[in-house]
């Protein structure tokens, strides 16, 4: 499966982005073939306002089926719900940890935002 | 010497908390003419704490929004990708709206080769208009919890009239809401305070206004021995100072109690009076030399 991370560098080792919209970047890891790509978020973070729907209309369109992030804003986890890509929350660490969290299931699935708007 | 016609002058600033609402009510006090107050402030209009007459109207104010017809939809995309704000967004699927962050441009419905997207109208606050004396008072009020000032900044510009002079509240800052309620004004007041944080954002402000090309002069609030020399920016940026409020425990008591500057304090009436010579001056274009360098008479 393909997994998205909001995070602030663009291999494994990158931390993750406390901001899911205005995060430097998306990793994408591919959990059947290992293969990490990312791709840029900048635009997010310059971005007056609906830095979280884009950050997640971009998450959607790259066909993963699931986002792991620290956080999640309203906007943008109606977008995430709307497009049926899963939101799991992760403390401060790297892609790479939060992937294994992910796998050995120590990750909290967000049924909801779990901070507010403009967080 | 009257009100001089019609003429818009707009009172902005770049730091909130200057005294934009305490020259606007007193110097539309001090017209001498009936005139309207258009307070464009409309995230937090305070104007009416000072001006006492009943409502006469409230009126609705809205903006176009997208509704979609998802049976129309084919999950194109179109829509979203035009919408520069992310008001409504497609995912492979029908579209969704948000319509706090919608501008109410109506760029959605055109793009769209189904048809699929029509336009609902979705209420942004009110506009108020009272009658206090000599003064109009027009107040736009944004509903709690929406973002989208500027269309009710307008909403409230509409209510100028014709053949009487208007003064405008702005919004403070410089962003989208102050240039909303600046553009089409013959001049603009910008008010500031002499300290360190109001020199700044007076830049900023000063930058704004010339970017919209309207003329523009400066009323320094609270100036005193403490205060920086606002005159020198003025000088250096070819801005012309109109008027020196000075740092008056008075004016404070007054102001708490909603109390008009010009009535509460003695002598206070021709201080305004002079900023209502110089402004009406300014906005029809009449400075004389002798004022724009400063060396017309002052107040008492």
């Amino acid at each position: 499966m393909r997994i998205a991370f909001a995070s602030k560098g663009d291999n494994r080792e990158s931390m993750l982005d406390e901001r899911f919209g205005r995060a430097a970047r998306i990793v994408v890891v591919d959990t059947d073939s290992g293969t990490v790509e990312s791709i840029d978020n900048t635009a997010g973070i310059s971005a007056a306002q609906g830095a979280g729907i884009q950050a997640a209309e971009r998450v959607a369109n790259l066909g993963v089926e699931a986002l792991v992030t620290m956080h999640c804003g309203p906007k943008a986890f109606a977008v995430l719900k709307h497009a049926g890509v899963e939101v799991w929350s992760a403390p401060s660490c790297t892609v790479g940890e939060a992937l294994d969290m992910h796998r050995e299931g120590r990750l909290a699935r967000l049924s909801e935002a779990d901070v507010d708007t403009h967080w | 010497m009257n009100g001089g016609g019609s003429f818009t002058v707009a009172v902005a600033s770049g730091k909130g908390g200057t005294g934009k609402t305490t020259v606007a009510v007193n110097l539309a006090r001090s017209m001498g003419t009936r005139v309207t107050l258009l307070d464009c402030d409309v995230e937090e209009p305070n104007c009416t704490l000072f001006l006492y007459g009943g409502i006469i109207t409230t009126r609705e104010v809205g903006i176009p929004v997208p509704e979609v017809d998802e049976s129309l939809c084919d999950a194109c995309g179109e829509c979203s990708r035009f919408c520069a704000y992310k008001a409504i967004v497609s995912v492979g699927s029908a579209p969704l709206v948000f319509p706090g962050m919608c501008h109410g441009c109506g760029g959605c419905a055109l793009v769209c080769p189904r048809g699929a997207i029509s336009e609902k109208e979705s209420r942004i606050g009110t506009v108020e208009r009272s009658e206090c004396g000599s003064v109009t008072l027009v107040t736009g009020r944004l509903d709690v919890g929406m973002a989208m000032a500027p269309p009710l900044v307008r909403a409230v510009k509409e209510c100028s009239r014709a053949g009487e002079p208007c003064i405008i509240d702005c919004p403070p800052g410089t962003s989208c809401p102050m240039i909303a309620a600046i553009r089409g004004a013959d001049m603009v007041l910008l008010v500031t305070e002499p300290t360190p944080f109001g020199l700044h954002d007076l830049g900023l402000a000063v930058n704004a206004v010339a970017e919209v090309g309207i003329p523009a002069g400066i009323v320094v609030n609270r100036t005193g021995p403490e205060g920086l020399d606002v005159g020198a920016f003025a000088k250096e940026r070819g801005i012309p100072v109109l008027l020196e409020i000075p740092d008056d425990r008075r004016a404070a008591e007054a102001y708490s109690r909603g109390e008009l500057l010009v009535d509460a304090i003695p002598g206070w009436k021709s201080l305004f009076e002079l900023l209502r010579e110089r402004t009406v001056a300014m906005a029809g274009g009449r400075m004389t030399r002798e004022f724009r360098q400063g060396r017309d008479r002052r107040p008492e």
